[in-house]
């Protein structure tokens, strides 16, 4: 099979799989006062710094969550009511609508319950947004501002945001803005500190560590409030008992991500080069999505004129090859995504869109794969055309 | 004539509702060596998450459902969007229908346009051989290579007047596992349970699938509106008053709210639907006897006959069979009933049979009465 969904969940390292299990025979809650707790409590702070410096952040900025989905919640909702209890003026959220649902629909969530007015950011024909796209919406009203939301890079077109000049842009009128940085890490520089972001999301099963776990980078001086409450753990913001072996696992995957991040880059980077070069010379009409160059490097996303991108799904599946159409789907019915309607393309052309996203496992045999069975796929995709 | 045998292995694509049939019948494409691909189809543009009793198929749990049952036979699945062509080809049809003063069934109509002609179509186009389905008949090869639609094994479960409106092109590409089944629908609810279907339990669906709370006049007030009209006897007298003549089928009995009873203490019953004029007439029992009917838009399996033919006859999706001579007349189908019956409506769909082999269907247009006697008071 080949597996070219890396950015949906990507296989766990060894060394994240060898941490996880030795820790999972062990006893001990991490809050627990006695040898067991802090044996498992010494646990979770190494592997918390082991975060922290992977992701340049200090210890403390790293709030431990069940994940990407949770983290984007805390922090957009978290920071809206904070900012908003300390001054009511501050009702409005700038979002780029190019956000994975973790944060869109939290976002929308505040409009229609918390009274937040939900400002969408424009995005260029690439998905980004423009550092002065963040000035303009901000200026009109500062003081209104809650907080910004802008992904790092775009889990469906793979295009990277300019996140250092739209955290300048923030913090010159002191708006926190928090960045999904879900799809970055492990592919394109993530340095909390240097970035000026406020909040940042990570993912564990993403970089090759366990699933159910993620973090919230979270600058020292904000104080969201809690989604979760309850025992106080993690700066009182996200209570639970912390799982211990993924803490010991994401760690490792992240600081390994890090480590071998550039050489990733340009290996994967230049199998998808590949890839894209081998599905335009098959498909001569197939269309590259997202930016050319500032994108991620595991990244290949295009759109197939005249085809539903469920009919390629299915052709490739049954052709063994595991990818995605990066749409958002409810009960599994293909939606054209949010993306591309954002980004103005026809919504009949974004039915036609596939995602491959390659991984620390792929070979030029998934390649091989890809570049035989799409032009026969295509073809059979057209011919159902769009019904 | 020999049953289809699986001489090769077919690519299936099995249509999964996310009830017990239709995962059984993919569960039998699978385990007679096809290569099976499971298919749920999205039929509504604002599906319900939860299904209410025993109505309406097409809840985001169903499709959850048919999901589950496909990952237990071990098969891919599936949505496919199709609530734009079911919504065009047989919701507006059924609404329109109404509105005309016609009785649609809209299942046989789904069968013709949406499961058997959309998903078949691109099913056929993405490279797979048939559309397998859990519906109980029989289609049987004959030595000549040409196909025939059969009423299912069991009668009592048989489902062939539904599928009355296929053609032989698309019976060729048509797989129905459970239609020589002989066993009790207790039974295929166990066969169920021993392959680890959790559907097994699962209440089957009865009423019209879009109309998801059974209340089919609710739902055409909605669409049509208000518009109150009279209810009138044979002689044309002021009965009663309706709110749309749309609202009523032949053969109605309850809902006619008429305030004084008839001359003859009797029972009345919708006799007529005049849309034209927005008016229902209602009479007696016997006034609903029809000796005769013609019917337009003559679907045939297989070749079409020629001439005046003797054939058995059924006009509702659980109703019995009566005789009849039928005969194409102008395109169209003209059909004496041997006796008399009751409760034949424009726009219901009447399918013939020469034993238990479907010939074809036609959509009723007119019918033609008994004179009835003047009942004694």
């Amino acid at each position: 099979m080949a597996y070219l969904d890396h950015a949906a969940t990507t296989p766990m390292l060894p060394e994240a799989i060898e941490a996880m299990t030795a820790h999972l025979a062990v006893t001990g809650n991490a809050s627990s006062l006695h040898a067991a707790g802090r044996r498992a409590r010494r646990t979770v702070e190494e592997g918390r710094e082991t975060l922290a410096a992977a992701l340049g952040a200090r210890p403390s900025e790293v709030v431990l969550t069940s994940g990407g989905t949770e983290a984007d919640n805390l922090a957009v909702k978290g920071l809206y009511w904070a900012r908003r209890d300390a001054d009511p003026r501050r009702t409005r959220v700038l979002a780029s609508p190019v956000e994975h649902h973790a944060v869109l629909d939290a976002v929308d969530w505040l409009a229609t319950h918390e009274g937040a007015d939900v400002e969408y950011l424009p995005v260029d024909r690439y998905g980004r947004v423009h550092p002065e796209a963040l000035r303009e919406a901000i200026a009109r009203d500062p003081g209104s501002v809650a907080l910004a939301t802008v992904m790092w890079a775009n889990n469906e077109i793979g295009t990277v945001m300019p996140v250092r000049e739209l955290a300048d842009v923030a913090a010159e009128f002191d708006v926190p803005l928090h960045a999904d940085a879900v799809q970055a890490v492990g592919q394109v520089p993530v340095d909390f500190a240097s970035s000026g972001l406020a909040a940042m999301t990570v993912s564990g099963h993403k970089i090759g560590g366990p699933y159910g776990i993620g973090a919230l980078l979270l600058g020292r001086e904000y104080t969201p409030v809690p989604v979760l409450h309850g025992g106080g753990q993690e700066r009182h913001v996200r209570s639970g008992t912390l799982d211990v072996p993924a803490v010991a696992a994401f760690a490792v995957a992240a600081r390994l991500a890090t480590e071998r991040r550039e050489e990733f880059a340009r290996e994967v980077g230049a199998l998808r080069d590949e890839l894209v070069t081998a599905v335009r010379t098959v498909v001569p009409d197939a269309i590259l999505g997202g930016d050319p160059v500032e994108r991620l490097p595991a990244n290949a996303h295009f759109t197939f004129p005249g085809c539903e991108g469920d009919s390629l799904l299915l052709l490739l599946d049954a052709a063994g090859i595991a990818c995605s159409t990066g749409s958002a789907c409810t009960a599994g019915i293909a939606q054209p995504s949010h993306v591309l309607l954002a980004t103005g393309t026809d919504p009949d052309l974004a039915r036609g869109t596939l995602r491959f996203s390659l991984g620390h496992t792929s070979t030029a045999e998934d390649v091989a794969a890809v570049t035989e069975a799409i032009g026969p796929a295509v073809e059979r995709a057209r011919t159902a055309g769009l019904s | 004539m020999t049953q289809t045998p699986p001489q090769r292995p077919l690519r299936v694509l099995a249509a999964m509702s996310g009830g017990v049939d239709s995962a059984v019948a993919a569960a039998r494409a699978a385990e007679a060596g096809h290569d099976v691909t499971g298919v749920h189809l999205a039929l509504s543009a604002n599906p319900q998450s939860f299904r209410t009793g025993a109505r309406g198929c097409c809840t985001i749990e169903d499709s959850r459902d048919a999901r589950r049952a496909a990952d237990v036979i071990g098969i891919p699945f599936y949505v496919w969007d199709l609530a734009e062509r079911f919504r065009e080809d047989v919701v507006d049809d059924f609404v329109a229908e109404y509105e005309a003063g016609r009785t649609p069934n809209p299942c046989l109509r789904c069968n013709e346009k949406i499961k058997f002609a959309a998903l078949l179509d691109k099913a056929l186009a993405l490279g797979f051989d048939a559309v397998c389905t859990g519906h109980y008949a029989t289609v049987v090869l004959n030595d000549d290579g040409t196909r025939e639609l059969h009423r299912a094994s069991d009668m009592a479960k048989d489902q062939s007047y539904v599928l009355g409106v296929l053609d032989e092109k698309q019976l060729a590409h048509a797989m129905f596992p459970l239609g020589d089944t002989l066993t009790t629908k207790d039974e295929i609810r166990a066969e169920a349970e021993r392959r680890g279907l959790a559907v097994a339990k699962k209440p089957d669906s009865h009423d019209i699938c879009f109309i998801a709370d059974g209340d089919t006049q609710g739902f055409l007030a909605s669409r049509l509106g208000k518009a109150e009209g009279d209810i009138v006897d044979e002689s044309g007298t002021k009965v009663g008053s309706h709110e749309g003549a749309y609202g009523f089928t032949i053969g109605q009995r309850k809902g006619l709210r008429i305030g004084h009873p008839a001359a003859d203490g009797k029972p009345r019953y919708v006799l007529d639907i005049s849309p034209v004029n927005n008016t229902v007439t209602v009479g007696p029992v016997e006034a609903l006897d029809v000796t005769a009917l013609t019917a337009i838009k003559p679907r045939w399996c297989g070749t079409a006959p020629e001439g005046p033919g003797r054939y058995t006859a059924q006009l509702r999706a659980h109703g019995g069979e009566t005789e009849v001579t039928a005969a194409l007349v102008d395109g169209g189908l003209t059909v004496t009933f041997d006796e008399p019956v009751r409760g034949v409506a424009p726009g219901q769909a009447i399918v013939l049979y020469d034993g238990t082999r479907v010939v074809g269907s036609a959509t009723i247009a007119t019918t033609t009465r008994r004179t009835t006697e003047p009942t004694p008071a």
